[in-house]
């Protein structure tokens, strides 16, 4: 490297996507991906799940996120942060094609004009405008919570966009093939710290049992279509979260056999509610401190 | 004389040469203890420098106002912690032990550079801490890519690659918020008028009150002296301001043609004592962060070791 040259280009024009990190340059996410919608398809139900999806990453990285700074070795803040990454990119993939086919809700109202789709869809939708599951919502509790969470969502979230990967839309599948590597090592990182706390030391079991206790209620509203996600699958556009049951289920029991851990009773299937924008206390207060400062300066540009 | 002292002369002699003729020493050398806890002292706080700069803008992680923002500061955040590893691992090639070094920066035995003590209290403090921030470890660490120890020399490469790009993400974010509102460009102003004096003592106390600069100079560890590397990051800003628009803080700043340099007013260094000595703003916020990460979670690395010890 030349003392000379670090300087050199800093106030030149900065147009050159070489100078940014992966999935942070200007380009278009879904350049070269052909956006027509299938035919047969509404395009709001299209939307809508795209929603559904891409808000599951949404509210799961900044979960992730917090441990930033804040976890047990400087490596897991290294992984945890790349997981979190991974979420973001898959996201902003989905949230813009939710604005592709129309789905923007109040938000586009609310955002000026030069705010993107998916910064629109991010900051400026309401609570009971999000369909994120109950699983990704709630807090994290400690570090055997959070990963004992992280390896269900992960587990589930691989499962569906494996099956995605043949969405007779385009871009999910296009967003399904990238996202099934990522969330395969999101699963098998997770995996591991279940089975090192599970049959560590007594303390870390104590702790990893708690958190699967604590977990594994969110999954009783996970395996149950919603109007939305029906239309969908007989579209051969989604995938029928039923379907995804027994392979879940299956991951799931073998890590906690491994770990030592207690396999506590399969939830019963329950209705949807966080699909159709029903949320406890929790996400409000997420979203307070995600979309505050966007929200302060709807016509400032970032 | 004896045979072993004969041989340390002899091994201090070709120690002198290696540096003398610009060539690295590497971990398998014999190197004088001075230089050995000189070198683990500089990389140490540069890596707790590393791991407490995470904070600052580690804080607004949540509130990034748009995805891409968000995935920019994640990655920056990130590649911090990888640098702090890299670091780390290069102070071990010297004997030290990383559980060690944090532990003494967290019962604050060890330093870390002062300006994380300061708080990021708008977002325009993201761009200005990537532009003048990054921009003053650039100017600090380039040159220690020249370091006569060869790890630590490796790690600088790759460590200023990704300071420089930092720099680049952070003044492009501060040339976008210039192009928004009033409301934003009042808080890139804001946030210059607050980070560029602590900036400024990035490079520390002035040559005349430096202790350890003459030895490490002598040693090929340091490569400029304070005053010199201060000097070229003020020449380096002031047209960078200008093209930003922005105004530094500084009414006595001011082209001396004749030596083509910048004058600059004087530097508060009894505020740098203070934050330096623990009594910055968050000082003790940074610190009890760190703190809580080792103990609050000694679990999880106690069970980690008992797991692998166990299949092993």
């Amino acid at each position: 490297m030349h003392e000379e040259t670090v300087y050199d280009a800093l106030d030149q024009a900065h147009g050159g996507e070489g100078h940014w990190a992966f999935g942070t340059g200007f380009d278009d996410p879904l350049a070269g991906v052909d956006t027509t919608v299938p035919d047969g398809v509404d395009p709001a139900d299209l939307g809508t799940y795209c929603l559904m999806l891409g808000d599951d990453a949404l509210v799961l990285a900044p979960r992730l996120t917090r441990w930033v700074t804040r976890a047990p070795e400087l490596e897991e803040e290294v992984a945890l942060a790349n997981v979190a990454l991974d979420l973001l990119g898959q996201a902003r993939l989905l949230l813009a094609r939710a604005g592709s086919v129309g789905v923007l809700g109040r938000s586009r109202t609310l955002a000026g004009g030069t705010i993107p789709d998916e910064d629109a869809l991010a900051y400026f939708r309401d609570p009971d405008e999000f369909r994120c599951a109950a699983l990704v919502v709630a807090p994290n509790g400690d570090f055997a919570q959070t990963l004992v969470r992280l390896l269900a969502a992960a587990t589930w979230r691989l499962a569906l966009f494996s099956r995605l990967r043949d969405s007779r839309d385009p871009v999910l599948a296009a967003i399904a093939a990238k996202g099934v590597n990522e969330l395969a090592y999101h699963r098998d990182h997770a995996g591991r710290w279940v089975l090192r706390l599970g049959d560590g030391t007594a303390e870390s079991h104590r702790r990893a049992q708690a958190g699967v206790d604590a977990v594994w209620p969110l999954l009783a509203d996970l395996f149950t279509a919603t109007d939305v996600e029906a239309r969908l699958t007989a579209a051969g556009v989604a995938v029928d979260p039923a379907t995804v049951r027994d392979e879940v289920r299956a991951v799931l029991d073998e890590v906690l056999t491994r770990a030592t851990l207690r396999l506590p009773d399969w939830p019963a299937d329950v209705a949807p509610s966080g699909r159709l924008g029903r949320h406890g206390p929790e996400l409000p207060a997420l979203l307070g401190d995600l979309q505050g400062l966007a929200r302060a300066h709807p016509e400032a540009t970032w | 004389m004896t045979a072993a002292a004969l041989d340390d002369v002899d091994l201090q002699a070709y120690f002198d040469a290696t540096i003398a003729a610009g060539h690295r020493i590497e971990p398998r050398d014999w190197m004088p203890d001075g230089y050995r806890f000189g070198l683990i002292r500089q990389i140490a706080q540069h890596a707790h420098s590393e791991i407490i700069g995470m904070q600052p803008e580690g804080d607004w992680l949540l509130a990034a106002p748009s995805l891409r923002r968000k995935a920019i500061l994640l990655a920056k955040v990130q590649d911090e912690a990888g640098h702090g590893m890299y670091l780390y691992s290069a102070a071990e090639t010297l004997g030290a032990d990383r559980a060690d070094l944090t532990d003494k920066l967290i019962e604050r035995r060890q330093k870390y550079s002062s300006i994380f003590n300061y708080p990021s209290l708008t977002y325009a403090d993201v761009g200005v801490i990537g532009w003048l921030v990054d921009g003053a470890a650039i100017c600090n660490q380039v040159p220690l890519c020249r370091s006569s120890y060869g790890p630590y020399a490796r790690a600088m490469i790759r460590v200023c690659k990704e300071e420089s790009f930092h720099q680049r993400q952070g003044y492009e974010l501060l040339m976008t918020m210039m192009g928004g509102t009033d409301a934003q460009r009042a808080m890139v102003q804001d946030a210059v008028d607050r980070w560029w004096w602590p900036s400024l003592m990035m490079f520390g106390p002035p040559d005349d009150d430096s202790p350890n600069s003459a030895q490490s100079m002598a040693w090929g560890i340091k490569r400029h002296s304070n005053d010199e590397l201060r000097q070229r990051y003020v020449d380096m800003s002031v047209p960078q301001a200008e093209f930003l628009g922005v105004t530094l803080p500084d009414p006595e700043l001011s082209l001396d043609p004749e030596t083509g340099h910048y004058r600059f007013g004087a530097i508060d260094w009894a505020e740098f004592q203070r934050v330096i000595g623990g009594h910055g703003p968050c000082n003790d916020e940074r610190i009890a962060r760190r703190r809580a990460a080792r103990d609050d979670n000694a679990w999880v690395t106690e069970a980690a070791t008992a797991y692998a010890e166990k299949y092993s």
